[in-house]
């Protein structure tokens, strides 16, 4: 185990890989040379040469081409979208082409192990275009992967586990804790699942969900409600797509009260697919409304931030609600 | 700086000169470039009746190797003639015949090799005919049967081939030829002596992906041909509508990519220039981009009727250049053609299509647990549960689904 923030950890994972396997192969906007503009891709130039770690030229429907090209060669790239405010452009590439290079084609090709990656997420000041949180457009394509850590030992297993997964993965980073976040990360490889929550803390009276920077939000309310009283049991949902309904709403079924929390939009937000299907789920369980706890439905706001921000305060005045209803 | 014959290393990274202005010539005068500064001729070694230019380069081509190009522009004209009256019985639900464009497509296939990976846009069936692709096999996709190896998943003419090195075609436009760059940077890697052709159409090349994919290619030098089929429409739109530059090679050039316009309706003329990019490309690993000037002479697609945009007389004005009449000639003239086991060769073909269709139209539809599979390398949870309430509710209402009421396995 050494110390690593998520930056060293992010690398430290993309080195593991390209030593293993040659045919992985890292590219995007300044991450050659220059090693990244968040220095994710530091050194691996330097290591593996300018044949498995390249710059681009400045267009993400053509990063995003070129990777399901690779992809389907058999190669396995790890293409980064600088910030996920502009892998917009890489939409129709997305949508139209990755996710569904495997079933148009009947199994014969596919895009099954390019991995995206790109940094996401607000308080950082980044405003309108270095803040988003795009995790819901994309949850809304069939045969894509969605996955997002939410520290430095999480960000190499589920890293390690996205280039290695046989399916198309969008590999979130929440870019807040970039450097923010420093934990112990094993030097070994090692790989954590796909599709699985974590059950971060045990609790009785209420399920808080949150995924990427938003699940120390979460975890900093509960402490807040457990002066209260109020028992809190905390998930890291980890993979958007597919999601762990199952560890959801077995958790709910024990506590009864569910709250979500993400940094995107309220209205067509994650959110939303979660509270329906654990409604569905657990009706006869729950003993109060479903709490969203989510931005707002505006676009990313710079002097606004903290306002716009679901933070630690607005989500312990929504336990409370919960707990009382 | 040091300077190597235009080449300037910098803090020991390469870096072109030009790019950084230092190489440019300098003006005091306004310098208005107006288009068309570079004149970008058309290769043409066949005139439009069959003989041959005096002075033309000729590629090395024998009769066995053109006999199976001609054979293979007739076989796609009857599979084209007898599809576009299957989808007007209502028989198919689509199809998209390439008449005219035979020669662009057969004759630049025909100087590939096998291991070279093809990604077409849909007006390319000639290219996969002439790589072996059986009758059986276009019938079963355009029935969307379960021996489609889609799974009847996709619109007719959607074809792909693993084996033969076909990319399984989409209809979104242009998203191909980013990946074709990719595809060819990975064969590259792979130290594969082999590269990637990308098929288009003029309109696609307006698609951003079309930008991206070229720039893209010559920026990482990626061993691969981009063929543009420059038909002179796009739908009802006229290629006067879709650019004013100088066509598509004109683009080429402003992207660093060395590029050859052809004419599309001269077969050896293609094969020469296809040859001729392949070379360069594998042995200098870079794009090629080839221009064929053609013409549409079929319809867009079925779900099209040209005369709403474009004169009967034009479409004439085309028809006298016939790709497939010009080769003709010249196999005559070479003494190459036995003219009655070309008549039996057609005549067999249009029963053999009849035979196959008849016979595809016969094969079920793949089972409801197809319509889960290969979203993911295996289905989730999530698409596990969806499927098995729908087995469930075709139980119910089985008259409802009759391609798959009868053979639900309830697992």
């Amino acid at each position: 185990m050494i110390k690593m923030n998520m930056l060293q950890a992010i690398n430290n994972a993309l080195i593991t890989a390209m030593t293993e396997d040659e045919k992985v192969m890292v590219f995007g906007e300044d991450v050659g040379h220059f090693g990244g503009v968040f220095r994710a891709t530091s050194n691996l130039q330097q290591q593996f040469g300018k044949g498995r770690c390249f710059n681009t030229p400045l267009t993400e429907q053509g990063i995003i081409g070129f990777a399901n090209g690779l992809a389907s060669q058999g190669s396995v790239p790890v293409a980064e979208i600088q910030f996920g405010d502009y892998i917009f452009p890489a939409f129709d590439q997305i949508v139209n082409e990755t996710a569904k290079f495997r079933y148009r084609s009947g199994g014969q090709f596919t895009c099954g192990t390019l991995t995206i990656r790109t940094p996401y997420g607000g308080g950082i000041a980044g405003g309108l275009y270095h803040s988003q949180s795009p995790e819901a457009f994309f949850a809304h394509i069939p045969g894509m992967k969605i996955v997002i850590p939410r520290n430095p030992y999480q960000a190499k297993g589920l890293l390690l586990a996205s280039i290695r997964d046989d399916n198309p993965v969008l590999f979130m980073e929440p870019k807040r804790l970039y450097r923010a976040s420093v934990g112990e990360v094993p030097e070994e490889d090692y790989e954590l699942p796909l599709g699985k929550a974590e059950v971060v803390k045990k609790g009785e009276h209420i399920t808080l969900l949150a995924w990427g920077a938003q699940v120390e939000v979460i975890e900093k309310a509960a402490e807040m409600a457990e002066k209260d009283g109020i028992s809190c049991e905390i998930i890291d949902l980890r993979s958007i797509l597919p999601w762990d309904a199952e560890t959801v709403s077995e958790s709910v079924k024990k506590t009864g009260r569910l709250l979500i929390n993400h940094e995107a939009p309220q209205t067509g937000g994650f959110a939303s697919e979660i509270s329906a299907t654990v409604q569905e789920r657990c009706f006869l369980y729950l003993e109060s409304p479903i709490t969203r706890v989510c931005g707002l439905d505006t676009p990313y706001p710079l002097a606004h931030e903290k306002e716009y921000m679901p933070d630690h305060l607005k989500t312990y005045e929504a336990i409370k609600r919960c707990v009382n209803f | 700086m040091v300077n190597f014959g235009g080449v300037g290393y910098i803090r020991g990274f390469m870096v072109d000169e030009r790019n950084h202005l230092s190489d440019v010539g300098i003006s005091h005068k306004v310098n208005v470039i107006d288009k068309g500064t570079v004149d970008i001729p058309m290769l043409q070694i066949l005139q439009p009746d069959g003989s041959v230019h005096s002075d033309a380069d000729m590629p090395e081509i024998d009769k066995e190797a053109a006999l199976k190009i001609f054979r293979t522009m007739h076989y796609i004209r009857v599979l084209d003639e007898r599809m576009v009256g299957a989808q007007r019985q209502g028989r198919i639900s689509f199809y998209l015949a390439c008449s005219g464009e035979e020669a662009s497509i057969i004759g630049s296939a025909a100087a590939l090799s096998d291991n070279d990976m093809i990604m077409s846009q849909y007006r390319e069936q000639g290219a996969l005919a002439y790589r072996g692709y059986r009758t059986e096999q276009f019938m079963n996709q355009m029935f969307s049967n379960k021996l489609d190896p889609n799974k009847g998943r996709q619109m007719p003419i959607h074809y792909g081939d693993k084996a033969l090195n076909f990319m399984t075609i989409s209809s979104p436009l242009g998203t191909q030829i980013p990946q074709a760059a990719g595809y060819a940077y990975g064969q590259k890697m792979a130290g594969n002596e082999a590269l990637t052709i990308c098929y288009f159409g003029e309109g696609a090349a307006s698609e951003g992906d079309f930008h991206a994919g070229l720039n893209m290619a010559s920026v990482l030098n990626c061993p691969v041909i981009f063929f543009c089929r420059n038909n002179g429409y796009a739908i009802s739109t006229p290629a006067n509508e879709q650019f004013s530059g100088d066509g598509i090679a004109s683009r080429g050039l402003g992207y660093g990519i060395k590029t050859i316009r052809v004419d599309g309706n001269d077969v050896l003329a293609v094969y020469l220039a296809t040859q001729k990019a392949r070379e360069i490309a594998l042995k200098e690993h870079c794009p090629v981009l080839i221009e064929a000037m053609t013409y549409r002479l079929a319809a867009h697609s079925t779900s099209d009727d040209p005369t709403g945009y474009r004169s009967k007389e034009e479409e004439q004005k085309w028809r006298v250049k016939d790709p497939v009449q010009r080769f003709e000639n010249w196999m005559k003239s070479k003494d190459w053609l036995d003219e009655e086991q070309h008549k039996q060769f057609v005549e067999q073909t249009r029963q053999e299509v009849l035979a196959a269709m008849k016979k595809a139209e016969q094969v079920d539809i793949c089972e409801i647990d197809d319509l889960i599979n290969d979203v993911y390398d295996a289905p989730p949870w999530h698409l596990k549960e969806q499927l098995s309430e729908l087995k469930k509710h075709i139980s119910l209402y089985p008259e409802a689904y009759p391609k798959t009421s009868g053979r639900i396995r309830h697992d």
